[in-house]
């Protein structure tokens, strides 16, 4: 009982809320715009160190920060974008997953150790500004059968709070003529070309929303912890993938559903990893963990093959395998 | 079945190798004279900002270890031995891609304490770019023809290397092969474990029908719960392949381990004997025909699911082959194929998807870029390079150096 | 010769790694009216109209439409100048209802800019107009009745004739449908015809690739023939379905009876 407890918790957790929000940017690529993007954790750490750094290094007060790390995020989507979208889907996956390892390398390298801590991080010197808004009393909170610390409570609040505006907004857009266009361009960009529609500008304009919540994302995931190099390796947007997959791709509340299935089940497997480390079944809790990525990698392959639309999705839009 | 195989070879591996702990840091190395003999009794300390940190004297096999250091940074290490002083900088650094614990070889016939010339250096840099080039030409070739032939880029590919790599380590380190036989062993399994992907997954798959978009992300999820099931196998460790040593060659300036240039060898004899049964054996045309146009191959009465079929059998067999070679050139880690993967993939775009003999030589121009490059970024960067190469060629050719646009219409 | 011209190219040339694959010196298409382009298999018509739609680029060449210059323009643009094509393979947008289709064929939608998407005040109109006009077209094609069905559940048939009809969203001044009767049984076949002489009658050109002759010699005004990328003649059906010169290149060294008999038939 205890155990679904714990596990049923990751609901709401600030983890889900931002690995939820990084979801629906990653869902604008390749759900509605059918980018196949395997480097959205690329611009989360964008979002994460850009905040960071610009708090703690550059002084920023938290508004600006999160504009001068929204930029940088558009920039980078630009640079990755402009001469990148014309490429084919397989391609672009490639491209973009070697441009996020490219910036997990740098991020995690020695040499600019002294602006991103290199391997180590960033420790959370830059929540404060969260943190002291925080309207909870003190101490910790209970929440139906569930305990939190108050400033997790409290950053978790925030962090749904956007996600709901974001997803809100999302749906507006995606409804829209311009939505329209995006699916049209997953379906066929060459159709889509004769048809008189600017397809590169809007990938272009896609990929910069999708990975500015990506950043935005990013901004969200380290307010409760520490900024970590290892945290954004390809592993991370695999995650997602499965998230976007197991919720329903091409669903606005998909990734969001995703998010809080795979973090429940990742937390539950976990009870069990330590059960059977208490039982001697497994050496140490760390190994475990390995095993339930293997079981994350396992549920991707088994959805995406045999059910493409999620739980979200609708069954004949997703059961013709398009191309 | 491979797995379960490699679960049952590996479950007590796993035991007696109770984790060499992550955060071991430090250097072990031999110090050897003009004659290449091993020198007993040096002195050796390593420094951080001029501060001993630790010390050793070589044993009768000129072997010194000195491990328990802070952590990654950049340290000095002294070796006084007959009177005179030899220093060299190191860096210990946090990646997926260095050791924790770096290997030094040491001559006193070298210069003491004076520093290698870039020429020198260059020359080091390129050979060792050469050889890297060839290790990922064997595994992207696999690669490239998986993607000829059933148009499936398959991000899975990396663990295929790793898998090699650690069948490697099983053979040589655990069963105690000769390194020749085991490399041998592991390609063996790799063809096997090659083979059972095909008939037990990608080609029910294809017999599906779903659409390659579906095949790229079906591989990233057998790529994520490959890697981590090697991961909880196999630790988090880093450890040489074989314990076997072979001695070291001087070619000019040029100072590398014997086994680097037997693999060398190695991967030359394999690439000339795939490139010459891709261009004459029967099975290699019918490969070509098939990545040409799979349906009129099969039209005009070849067999495409058998030759797909041996086309998979070769890629995990190649694609071991280069982890154990790799796990010789470098290290055995869990991540070693990931991480080569995205420089496989720059050598198959480079040289076109689908087409052997330009992957040949993307792969040499992506591995004299990544080691060569070390030259002036971090070596905890080193990977950048190659990917950066990637980056580049894919704006200025969207469809590789010698690839074919694509029809419309 | 046509007297006023809508499309005039000049000197294109496109050649794939040796291959030559289309070498127009001097062509013209004439305004209101059905033109077929005609050529053996590998011909270049396709790649002649990917050219001309700014698909693909040739190695050399100039054209104009409607007076304008259009080469080098990307084909969104040479699309939106009133020109649109349709595919020899059929590209419907699978994953979309066949009413979606038809909406994303219509270019005078503001919503879809981004930043008019938030406001429904700017588009709701348009949408509407645009709803009225597709289900007016789907009628006409007889499609009405599929409007809500996904487009990658409809017929080969259906298809061609939703990309026909997603085509005319925009009121083109030039349709360019490459093969548009292949694959479509001969009861819509006649369906098919009907609706591009009324094309013509609507006021359009239509520039069409045709296989079949007798769909030529029905429909067409006027006939272009191409042959190994070459223009070889051009004329009136008659004048061209007669021409000892065509059959040859239509029919190289293995003189067939289809053409032969088709023209005995007609003299
Ligand atoms: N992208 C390409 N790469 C290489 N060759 C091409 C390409 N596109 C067309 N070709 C070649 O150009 C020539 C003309 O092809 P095209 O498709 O234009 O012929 P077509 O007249 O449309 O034939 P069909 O009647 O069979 O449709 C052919 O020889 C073809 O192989
Ligand atoms: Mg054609």
């Amino acid at each position: 009982m205890d155990w679904i407890l714990n596990s049923l918790r990751e609901i709401i957790t600030p983890t889900t809320a931002a690995y939820a929000l990084a979801a629906i940017g990653l869902n604008i690529h390749f759900g509605f715009t059918g980018l196949v993007n395997f480097g959205q954790a690329g611009f989360v750490a964008i979002g994460g160190y850009g905040f960071a750094i610009s708090v703690t290094q550059l002084g920023l007060s938290w508004p600006l920060a999160i504009a001068v790390t929204l930029l940088l995020a558009v920039g980078y989507a630009l640079l990755l974008g402009i001469p990148t979208l014309r490429l084919r889907a397989d391609y672009l996956a490639i491209v973009t997953i070697a441009c996020a390892e490219i910036i997990r390398f740098t991020l995690n390298s020695s040499a600019f150790a002294s602006v991103t801590g290199g391997a180590n991080g960033l420790y959370n010197d830059y929540s404060g500004w969260i943190t002291g808004a925080n309207p909870y009393p003190q101490g910790l909170v209970h929440l139906g059968p569930w305990t939190f610390t108050s400033t997790d409570l409290w950053i978790a609040t925030v962090d749904w709070a956007v996600v709901a505006v974001v997803a809100v907004g999302v749906f507006l857009l995606i409804r829209s003529p311009w939505g329209l266009v995006l699916k049209g361009i997953r379906e066929d960009e060459h159709a889509m070309l004769s048809l008189g529609k600017n397809v590169n500008l809007h990938k272009l304009q896609a990929l910069v929303m999708g990975g500015a919540i990506g950043a935005l994302a990013g901004i969200l995931y380290v307010q409760p912890t520490s900024v970590q190099p290892f945290d954004f390796a390809s592993r991370m947007t695999f995650n997602m993938y499965t998230m976007l997959i197991l919720g329903g791709a091409a669903t606005v509340f998909g990734p969001i559903l995703g998010s809080m299935i795979f973090w429940v089940v990742m937390r539950f497997t976990d009870e069990l990893v330590n059960a059977g480390v208490d039982a001697g079944l497994l050496d140490n809790a760390t190994q475990g963990s390995q095993l339930r990525f293997v079981l994350v990698g396992a549920a991707l392959v088994l959805l995406v093959v045999f059910r493409p639309q999620g739980i979200l999705g609708n069954r004949t839009e997703l059961s013709f395998d398009a191309k | 079945m491979a797995l379960a195989l490699l679960l049952a070879v590996l479950a007590p591996a796993g035991a007696a190798h109770a984790a060499p702990g992550d955060d071991q840091w430090g250097f072990r190395g031999l110090v050897r004279d003009g004659e290449r003999k091993p020198v007993t009794g040096a002195a050796v300390a390593v420094e951080s900002d001029g501060e001993v940190v630790g010390t050793d004297v070589t044993d009768a096999r000129g072997r010194w270890e000195i491990l328990g250091l802070a952590g990654p940074g950049t340290y000095t290490v002294v070796v006084k031995t007959g009177g005179k002083t030899y220093e060299v900088e190191k860096e210990l650094v946090r990646s997926g891609t260095t050791l924790p614990v770096q290997n030094l070889v040491m001559s006193t016939s070298d210069a003491p304490a004076v520093q290698a010339s870039l020429g020198d250096k260059l020359a080091q840099r390129a050979v060792s770019g050469l050889n890297l080039g060839l290790l990922i030409a064997i595994a992207a070739i696999g690669l490239s023809l998986v993607f000829g032939t059933s148009r499936f880029t398959n991000f899975a590919h990396g663990e295929n290397v790793t898998f090699g790599g650690i069948m490697g380590y099983v053979f040589a380190s655990l069963a105690h092969l000769p390194l020749l036989l085991a490399a041998a062993a592991a390609t063996v399994a790799g063809a096997a474990f090659g083979y059972l992907q095909d008939l037990g997954f990608w080609r029910p798959l294809r017999r599906k029908g779903v659409s390659l978009v579906t095949l790229m992300i079906a591989s990233i999820g057998a790529a994520l719960a490959l890697r981590s099931l090697f991961q909880f196998l196999y630790g988090n460790g880093t450890r040489s392949l074989t314990r076997e040593d072979w001695g070291t060659v001087r070619l000019g300036p040029v100072v590398m381990p014997a086994t680097s240039y037997v693999a060398m060898g190695i991967s030359v004899a394999v690439l000339v004997a795939v490139g010459v049964w891709l261009k004459r054996g029967r099975i290699g045309k019918a490969t070509r025909a098939v990545a040409n146009n799979p349906a009129l191959a099969g039209a005009s009465g070849i067999d495409v699911d058998r030759v797909t079929r041996i086309v998979w059998v070769l890629s995990g067999g190649l694609a071991a082959l280069s982890g154990v070679l790799l796990g010789v050139f470098n290290q055995v880690s869990y991540d070693m194929g990931f991480n080569l993967l995205l420089l496989m993939f720059a050598a198959v775009i480079l040289g076109g998807l689908g087409t052997a003999f330009g992957t040949l030589a993307g792969a040499i121009v992506v591995g004299l870029c990544t080691e060569i490059l070390v030259l002036w970024i971090p070596a905890d960067m080193k990977y950048v390079g190659g990917l950066a190469v990637l980056v580049a060629v894919l704006l200025v050719r969207p469809q590789g150096l010698f690839g074919r646009q694509a029809r419309i219409g | 010769m046509p007297s006023d011209a809508i499309l005039i190219a000049d000197g294109v040339h496109r050649h794939f790694a040796g291959v030559t694959a289309v070498d127009v010196e001097h062509v013209e298409i004439p305004r209101g009216r059905i033109t077929a382009l005609i050529g053996p298999n590998g011909a270049g018509k396709t790649t002649f109209f990917n050219l001309l739609t700014g698909f693909d680029r040739p190695q050399r060449g100039t054209w104009s439409f409607d007076g304008t210059p259009v080469q080098g323009l990307p084909p969104y643009r040479v699309a939106r100048l009133g020109m649109v094509r349709t595919f020899q393979l059929t590209k419907v947008l699978g994953r979309l209802t066949v009413l979606d289709n038809m909406l994303l064929g219509s270019n005078r939608q503001p919503g879809e800019r981004l930043r008019n998407a938030l406001l429904g005040v700017v588009w709701k109109k348009q949408d509407r107009t645009d709803r009225e006009r597709a289900r007016e077209i789907l009628a006409r094609f007889k499609l009405d009745g599929k409007a809500d069905d996904y487009a990658a559940g409809l017929s080969g048939g259906q298809r061609k004739l939703l990309e026909m009809a997603r085509a005319l969203m925009n009121e083109p001044t030039l349709v360019m449908l490459d093969e548009p009767m292949a694959g479509v049984n001969p009861a819509l076949t006649q369906s098919l015809l009907g609706h591009i002489a009324d094309l013509r009658e609507r006021g359009m050109t239509v520039l069409f690739v045709e296989h079949d002759m007798h769909m030529v010699r029905n429909l067409a005004d006027w006939v272009v023939v191409m042959a190994a990328g070459r223009i070889i003649a051009e004329g009136t059906p008659e004048s061209v379905l007669s021409s000892e010169a065509v059959v040859d290149a239509y029919l190289g060294a293995h003189h067939d009876t289809d053409l032969r008999s088709l023209i005995e038939e007609d003299a």
